[in-house]
C-alpha cells in the first residue's frame, strides 16, 4: 500500500512545489535576507530600482551612480531594471497590480498623482528636501505629505543646423523669433529633391498644449473641470502644428513618427530646425560630431511658452527594505556624483536648489547657446494633469492626425476634442 | 474472501486507478488550472469591479457590461472586427484552396513549394507586419510603386481610414495562406482515388469532378478551417497593433486592441475584463451556430 502511494505523494509534492514557486515569483522583491536595512552586519539587502529615463543612451551613467552608491553602502545592492519609455506606464501599472513592483521606481510628473492617491507610494515626509528646488520638491507632495523626490527636469528647445542656414543665406534663429519667422525660414530651407526638410515638430498632445500656451490660450479652465482650448488660440495651435506636414516637414508616410526618424534626419544634416528635448544634446553630439548646430528658446506665436518636464522617484508602499530604499532615493536624487554625472553627460538636469551648480553644464559645447535651457524656464507651459491622462492624449493625437491628413478641418477637430475630452474631466 | 472485502478491494482499485489518471493528467492539468482557468475566473471577478490596477477594487456589479453594451465604441470595434473577418476569410480560403489543389498535382519541386507556402505561418507576426507595412507604404512602398507603373490609383493604405483594415486583411491572408493550404491538402489527399475514377468513367469533366466530388468531400476540412479562422479572426490583434496601432483615428481598432487599450493604457481593468467576456460570449455563440449548421452541409462520407 505504502509503496504504491509514495510516487503519488512525490508527484503531489512536486506539483505543490511548482505552484509555490509560481507564487514566490509573484512576490516581487528579490530580497531574502530578512534584515530590514542591512543593520544585521554581514547580510546584504537588494533594492530593486525601475526606471525609463536611462534607457536609450544613459544606461552607463546610471551605472556610474549605482557603483558610487554601492561603494559607500557595501551592505546595499541596487538591482536596476530599465524599461523603454513607451512601455513603462503599462509595465509599472501591471507590476503594482500584481504586487511585483520594484522597491524604488521612477514616475513622471503627470502620473505621480494617481500613484500617490492610490496609496502605492510610501509616505516619506520628514526626509530632507533642502537640496532640491523648492517648487520641484513641492510638486511631489499630496495633501501636505511628501510621496516622492524630484529626480530631474528637462525642457524643449529649438535645435537648428547652422550649415543649412548659411547655405540658404538666412539669419540664425533668435530669442525674438515668432512662428512667422520660423515658417518663413522653414519654407526657404525645405528642398524635397535633396531630401532636406525645414522643420520637424511632432503633431502630438505634448506640442498641442504648449502651442496653445504660445498663442496666449489655456488648455484647461481655472477649475480644471473643462477644456478651454476651443478658441482662437487653439485654432492657431492646430493650424501651426498640422500645416507643416508635407510642406516643410516629412509626413507619416515619409517615416515621421517612427523611432529615431527625426534624430537620424537631424544628425545626417537633412533637417534644418527641430523641436526636441535637451536630453538629445549628448546623442546629437555623439552621433554627429562634425555637425554645426546650436539651440535657441522656442519661438512663440503671441507669447513665449516652453514645455518643462520633471521626473520623480518614489518608494513602493509595499517595499520591505524602506530604510535602504530611502538611502538610495536620497543619494540618487541629490548626491554630488549624480549632479556631476547628469551635468557632464548632458542627461536631464538635476533639480538642485542652488542653480550655480549648473554652471558646469552651461560651459559644455555644443551647443554653444546652452543658456537657452535656463532662459526657457522664464515662461513655462506646464502639462495639464488629469486622471484619464492617456485617453485624453489619444483623443487629441487622433484629432490632430485627422487634420494633418486632410480628413478634418481644424475647427471640426477642435470641437471634437472638446466634446470628447470634457467628459473625461468630470 | 467475504463479499464486503471483495467490494472494498474493488473500490480501492478504482480509487488507485483514478489517482494514477490524475498523476498522468497533472503535467497538463496543473498549468491549465494555474495559467488558464484561474486567470479566467479572476477576470470574471475583476469584470464586476471598477479597478485601475493600483487602487483597491470597487464593486459595480454588471455596470461595466451595461456601459460597454451602450457605448458606440464597442459596436465600432466589433464592426471593424467583423469587417476584417468578412474580408479575410473568403480571401484566405479561396487562396488556400487554389494553392492546395495546385500542389496536389504532380509538379516539379512540389515539396519545396509546399514548404515555401508554409514559411509565413511559422514566422513571427511582428516581422510579417513590419514587412507588409513597408510593402504597403503609401509613398515609397513596392505595392504602390507597381500600381503606379500600370496606371492604377495608389491608395493611402494604413494611413487612410478606409484602407487601414484592407491593409491588415492583405497581410493576414498572406500569412495564413499556408496554414489553410496544409489543412485542405490533407483533406484532398484523403479523398479516395476510386471515387474520382468512377466520376471520370461516368463522363464528368475536370470542372464537374471538382464541384460535384472533390469540393463536397472536402467539407470536413473546410468546416475546420472556417471554425478556426473565425475564432482567430475575432481575436485579431498582433497585426493591427504593429501595422496601424488601431489607427488612423481608431479606424482599424478591433475588439482585442480595445481590450488592450482599456487595460494597459487607460487603467480600466474592470471594463477590459468585461469586454473580454463579451468577446468570449460572441465567439462561443458563433461557434455553436456553426456546430449546429454543419449537419446541413458537412459531408463525412
Amino acid at each position: 500500500m505504502k509503496k504504491t502511494w509514495s510516487p503519488m505523494a512525490t508527484c503531489a509534492l512536486a506539483a505543490l512545489a511548482a505552484a509555490g514557486l509560481v507564487a514566490g515569483c509573484s512576490q516581487g522583491s528579490a530580497t531574502n535576507s530578512g534584515g530590514d536595512n542591512g543593520q544585521s552586519g554581514d547580510t546584504q539587502v537588494t533594492v530593486r530600482y525601475m526606471n525609463f529615463s536611462s534607457n536609450d543612451g544613459h544606461e552607463a551613467d546610471l551605472e556610474t551612480i549605482v557603483s558610487a552608491f554601492e561603494d559607500q553602502n557595501p551592505d546595499i545592492k541596487i538591482s536596476v531594471e530599465t524599461v523603454p519609455y513607451a512601455d513603462y506606464a503599462a509595465k509599472l501599472q501591471t507590476a503594482v497590480a500584481g504586487g511585483a513592483e520594484a522597491d524604488v521606481f521612477e514616475l513622471e510628473y503627470a502620473s505621480f498623482i494617481s500613484y500617490a492617491k492610490a496609496g502605492a507610494l510610501a509616505d516619506i515626509t520628514g526626509i530632507d528636501t533642502s537640496a532640491y528646488a523648492e517648487s520641484l520638491a513641492k510638486a511631489y507632495q499630496q495633501d501636505g505629505q511628501q510621496y516622492a523626490l524630484p529626480e530631474s527636469f528637462s525642457n524643449v528647445v529649438l535645435f537648428y543646423n547652422k550649415d543649412l542656414f548659411d547655405a540658404a543665406n538666412l539669419d540664425y534663429p533668435t530669442d525674438a523669433w515668432t512662428w512667422a519667422d520660423e515658417q518663413r525660414a522653414a519654407e526657404a530651407l525645405t528642398n524635397k529633391d535633396d531630401g532636406v526638410w525645414g522643420d520637424y515638430q511632432p503633431i502630438s498632445y505634448n506640442e498641442f498644449y504648449k502651442t496653445v500656451a504660445q498663442s496666449g490660450g489655456e488648455f484647461l479652465n481655472a477649475a480644471g473641470d473643462a477644456t478651454a482650448f476651443n478658441d482662437q488660440a487653439g485654432l492657431d495651435a492646430v493650424n501651426w502644428l498640422t500645416g507643416k506636414s508635407g510642406k516643410t516637414m516629412p509626413t507619416d508616410a515619409d517615416g515621421a513618427n517612427t523611432p529615431d526618424f527625426d534624430t537620424n534626419l537631424f544628425t545626417s544634416g537633412k533637417l534644418a530646425m527641430w523641436h526636441t528635448g535637451i536630453w538629445m544634446f549628448a546623442t546629437v553630439a555623439e552621433k554627429a560630431p562634425d555637425l554645426n548646430w546650436d539651440v535657441v528658446v522656442e519661438p512663440g506665436n503671441t507669447t513665449k511658452a516652453s514645455a518643462m518636464f520633471s521626473n520623480a522617484v518614489g518608494i513602493s508602499a509595499k517595499s520591505k527594505v524602506q530604510d535602504a530604499a530611502k538611502k538610495w532615493l536620497t543619494f540618487y536624487t541629490s548626491s554630488q556624483t549624480t549632479i556631476d554625472t547628469r551635468l557632464a553627460k548632458s542627461w536631464e538636469l538635476p533639480p538642485v536648489a542652488d542653480t550655480s551648480k549648473l554652471d558646469a553644464y552651461l560651459a559644455i559645447t555644443p551647443p554653444a547657446n546652452r543658456q537657452a535651457v535656463l532662459d526657457s524656464l522664464d515662461a513655462v507651459a506646464l502639462a495639464p494633469v488629469v486622471e484619464k491622462q492617456q485617453e485624453m492624449q489619444d483623443v487629441i493625437n487622433d484629432e490632430l492626425a485627422a487634420v494633418s491628413a486632410g480628413r478634418a478641418s481644424a475647427e471640426d477637430a477642435l470641437a471634437n476634442m472638446q466634446a470628447k475630452v470634457d467628459p473625461l474631466l468630470k | 474472501m467475504t463479499d464486503t472485502a471483495r467490494k472494498a478491494g474493488r473500490r480501492r482499485a478504482a480509487l488507485k486507478n483514478a489517482l494514477w489518471v490524475l498523476v498522468f493528467l497533472a503535467p497538463s492539468a496543473v498549468p491549465l488550472l494555474v495559467f488558464k482557468l484561474a486567470p479566467m475566473f479572476a477576470s470574471a471577478w475583476v469584470s464586476l469591479h471598477k479597478w485601475n490596477m493600483i487602487s483597491p477594487m470597487e464593486w459595480v456589479g454588471l455596470g461595466n457590461y451595461a456601459d460597454l453594451l451602450t457605448s458606440g465604441n464597442t459596436w465600432e470595434v466589433f464592426s471593424h472586427t467583423l469587417l476584417y473577418i468578412l474580408g479575410y476569410l473568403p480571401l484566405v480560403y479561396a487562396g488556400g484552396l487554389l494553392i492546395a489543389v495546385a500542389l496536389n498535382q504532380k509538379l516539379k519541386a512540389r515539396g519545396f513549394l509546399r514548404a515555401a507556402y508554409f514559411v509565413p505561418v511559422v514566422t513571427s507576426w511582428v516581422a510579417v507586419a513590419l514587412v507588409w507595412q513597408w510593402l504597403l507604404n503609401p509613398s515609397n512602398g513596392l505595392v504602390n510603386h507597381l500600381l503606379g507603373l500600370v496606371g492604377l490609383p495608389q491608395p493611402g493604405w494604413w494611413t487612410d481610414p478606409t484602407w487601414a483594415i484592407p491593409s491588415v486583411i492583405l497581410a493576414s491572408a498572406w500569412k495564413d495562406l499556408g496554414f489553410v493550404m496544409v489543412i485542405l491538402l490533407a483533406g484532398l489527399q484523403a479523398i479516395p482515388q476510386e471515387i474520382q475514377e468512377a466520376a471520370t468513367v461516368d463522363g464528368a469533366g475536370r470542372w464537374r469532378r471538382f464541384w460535384s466530388v472533390t469540393f463536397p468531400l472536402l467539407s470536413p476540412s473546410t468546416f475546420f478551417v472556417v471554425v478556426i479562422s473565425l475564432i482567430n479572426g475575432f481575436q485579431v490583434f498582433d497585426q493591427v497593433y504593429v501595422m496601424t496601432g488601431g489607427g488612423p483615428s481608431g479606424a482599424s481598432q478591433v475588439a482585442v486592441g480595445r481590450i488592450y487599450d482599456l487595460a494597459f493604457r487607460y487603467g480600466e481593468a474592470g471594463t477590459a475584463s468585461a469586454l473580454s467576456w463579451i468577446l468570449f460570449a460572441v465567439i462561443l455563440a458563433v461557434t455553436a451556430v456553426q456546430m449546429r449548421g454543419q449537419k446541413k452541409w458537412v459531408n463525412y462520407a
